[in-house]
């Protein structure tokens, strides 16, 4: 076990996945072939008896490797020029060299399944026809094409910064969300993407694929990467995929796995071609249907909600009464609230798993500090507006510290702190289907899936119950209100 | 007042400053509100401290109840020092009433009134009894117990007030400008009740006031403050009769 595992382990009572011992845990990002290839390899390890486990679409590479590095994963798969460029800067990077690399994090590279899922730039057929389009080097004279490429590849040295240096691009291309890309270009909202070769959309929207005819473009070779510690038994079932698939076959298996049940599927045929055994011995449509997963994913989420704003409650009220009575405590404590809620969630979720791991966990810590900014900030502000006059009152009466807070402060501040958990709820309801991307389940689960996927009715299973939750909690509060609040005292139009 | 009979308040040699400008308290920065400060309250009497706004009177009264503590000199309240431990059973021993009356929004008349004596474990019977012999005293009707205060009128929430402050049955009423937020004719008729309160339980009280004209009506004893020290005290017809100075002369004019 290494430190970071034991600190997991120790901060969360066992909660964050991984955090025990048993199991092997294969990570993903959050892509469709990432998904498949994940799949396929728990389902890989299962069929030869290990006790394996999908920790599907855990995000991007950063989060994917400080996972396994932290031991929170055991084994995902990487592509070779991503390791070289986004986690090691390595120019020419050869199997040898990414392996010295990999070695001092206790993660070791295993044989490739064989084929080059490389960065490619395709336009829309429409402008590659009416612009006789067919090379990158074609782009640099129609600089009013549209272009947008995902964050990842727009940052990265081997993706657009480098591709617009070497072919000398004129066009300032706009970040977006890989699936949406997709989407945009067959609206005619934009007319060129970056795209992977092997992705399975090549093969059905109307794209054309440009010939980097320059040869920008490294090579990307999907393999899986292990920590050095899983057992040999196990790395010797994965060194089976070995040569297993080319372009042509990742593009099918992308192209066919439309759902998360698809994606199953696929994997299964997958795992039993290679494993030699019949397809579809091991019956893949195990998915439990809509209302079972509805259920499952609605009553996860609002655990995580609850999780985490229970706490964030009981902790900002008490915050709010121990520094209420010093403006500048109060403020500071204000302040240093908001400063958390301007760190953009997803940072944030990846700030926390070299603490805290993947998981629940982090989701929870999360929304917490969140959560504690709404309800601080109303706390203290109705607290400190309290009239000064029944405050006196309070005091020359004889009312002991714990009595005024009780009897006087708090029901006064009720209705204010009643509108900042209400406000924290709605709040952590929504940003909680962020958790989806660290793997803690939830009504996030299907909009991640359904956006990787391009998949519309998932993501509305995952949205429609996450709008109809915080109506829900909006209405429950009313009542709430209506129960702690004499009529006169509580806030119109809140 | 026998001349042996121990004083209700007596301030010796009292200062109180505040820090000014905000929360940087420096020695440099502060203003005193008392200086040298001997003041005598006789006990079982109305006391009226009055004075022009910022004389110090109504931090003169918080000292008595040791809202506020004395930066010098000695206070005693009924021969004793003002507690620095328990401090909270020696207020609820002091009933307190301030202008605009300062009822809790967010309690009945009833619950307003009766919160001390529920916080001392009285039995639901007695609060009721008590309650109903303080509404009756302030002259307040019955069915009003279960209105919230801003159901009620100034007037009525001001004699709900007085009911807070006697409910424990104390030794001392502190009254803070009770009677300045209320109009004409209504004060009159709470002058009126406040007289009968005080001839009938001979409840030491201190009533401050900036108004002259009721301080000559109501008090026993009469203590006119001025710019942080005490200008003369004494029967209010003495007082009438000898002001020490034109400052006097110039306030007892009002009263007219």
């Amino acid at each position: 076990m290494t430190l970071a595992r034991l600190l997991a382990a120790a901060l969360t009572g066992g909660m964050a996945i991984g955090a025990t011992a048993d199991p092997i845990v294969v990570g993903s990002k959050s892509f469709r072939e990432s998904y498949v290839l994940g799949e396929s390899l728990a389902l890989l390890l299962q069929r030869e008896g290990f006790d394996a486990r999908h920790e599907q679409g855990l995000g991007g590479t950063k989060i994917c490797y400080d996972a396994l590095v932290a031991g929170e994963i055991d084994v995902y798969v990487e592509y070779t020029g991503t390791l070289a460029e986004g986690i090691f800067d390595i120019e020419t990077p050869t199997a040898a060299r990414l392996t010295v690399a990999l070695a001092p994090d206790g993660v070791e590279m295993l044989p490739t399944f064989g084929f080059n899922n490389t960065y490619a730039l395709a336009v829309s057929n429409a402008a590659a026809s009416a612009r006789g389009l067919a090379t990158i080097s074609d782009l640099a004279a129609h600089p009013d094409l549209r272009l947008a490429v995902s964050h990842e590849f727009l940052d990265r040295r081997d993706g657009w910064p480098g591709l617009q240096a070497l072919y000398g691009l004129p066009h300032s291309p706009g970040g977006i969300e890989h699936s949406l890309a997709y989407r945009a270009i067959a609206d005619g909202t934009i007319d060129g993407m970056d795209a992977y070769s092997t992705d399975g959309e090549l093969t059905r929207y109307p794209l054309t694929v440009l010939a980097d005819d320059r040869g920008f473009f490294p090579t990307y070779l999907a393999v899986p990467l292990a920590r050095a510690d899983l057992p040999p038994a196990a790395r010797a079932v994965l060194t089976r995929v070995a040569g297993t698939l080319d372009e042509a076959r990742m593009r099918t298996m992308n192209a066919a796995a439309v759902d998360d049940a698809a994606v199953r599927r696929v994997a299964s045929e997958y795992v039993a071609r290679i494993a030699g055994a019949p397809a579809g011995a091991r019956a893949p449509d195990t998915a439990p249907n809509l209302w079972t997963r509805l259920g499952a994913n609605t009553a996860r989420h609002l655990m995580l909600v609850l999780s985490a704003l229970v706490p964030a409650t009981l902790v900002a009220v008490l915050l709010a009464l121990l520094v209420f009575k010093i403006a500048w405590l109060s403020r500071s404590a204000v302040y240093l609230a908001g400063l958390l809620q301007t760190v953009p969630s997803i940072a944030l979720l990846a700030l926390l798993i070299p603490l805290v791991g993947i998981g629940v966990t982090p989701a929870v810590v999360a929304l917490f500090l969140y959560a504690l900014l709404p309800i601080l900030r109303n706390a203290v502000t109705a607290l400190g507006g309290i009239d000064p006059t029944l405050r006196r009152v309070a005091t020359a009466m004889g009312l002991k510290p714990a009595e005024e807070l009780r009897l006087v402060f708090v029901p006064l501040a009720m209705p204010a702190i009643l509108a900042g958990v209400r406000t924290a709820a709605v709040i952590t309801i929504g940003t909680a289907t962020l958790a989806a991307f660290i793997g803690a389940g939830g009504l996030g689960d299907p909009i991640v899936t359904g956006l990787s996927l391009n998949d519309t009715r998932l993501i509305l299973e995952g949205a429609i119950p996450a709008a109809l939750l915080a109506v829900v909690t909006e209405l429950v509060f009313e009542q709430v209100e209506r129960a702690l609040v004499p009529g006169h005292l509580r806030l119109r139009g809140a | 007042m026998t001349a042996a009979a121990t004083p209700a308040v007596a301030f010796r040699g009292v200062g109180k400053w505040f820090a000014e400008g905000g929360a940087r308290r420096s020695r440099s920065s502060h203003k005193w509100v008392l200086r040298h400060v001997d003041l005598m309250l006789p006990a079982g009497r109305t006391s009226a401290l009055v004075g022009p706004s910022g004389c110090g009177k109504t931090t003169a009264l918080q000292l008595v109840n040791g809202v506020y503590r004395a930066d010098q000199g000695d206070i005693a309240v009924f021969g004793d020092p003002v507690p620095e431990t328990n401090i909270h059973a020696f207020r609820r021993h002091i009933g307190y009433a301030v202008q605009g009356a300062g009822l809790f929004p967010h309690m009945t008349v009833a619950e307003n009134a009766g919160l001390l004596a529920r916080l001392e474990r009285w039995e639901a019977d007695a609060i009721a009894e008590r309650q109903r012999e303080l509404f009756e005293l302030v002259g307040l009707e019955e069915a009003l117990d279960d209105r919230y205060p801003h159901q009620i009128s100034g007037g009525q929430q001001q004699r709900a007030s007085l009911c807070r402050a006697l409910m424990l049955k104390p030794r001392m009423l502190l009254l803070d400008e009770p009677f300045s937020a209320i109009d004409p004719i209504t004060r009159t008729d709470l002058y009126q009740q406040f007289e009968r309160l005080r001839d009938h339980e001979r409840i030491t009280t201190v009533l401050v006031t900036h108004d002259m004209r009721e301080a000559m009506r109501l008090a026993d004893h009469l203590v006119v403050m001025g710019d942080g020290g005490v200008v003369q005290a004494g029967p209010p017809d003495e007082v009438r009769a000898a002001p020490a100075d034109e400052f006097v002369r110039d306030l007892l004019a009002t009263a007219r």
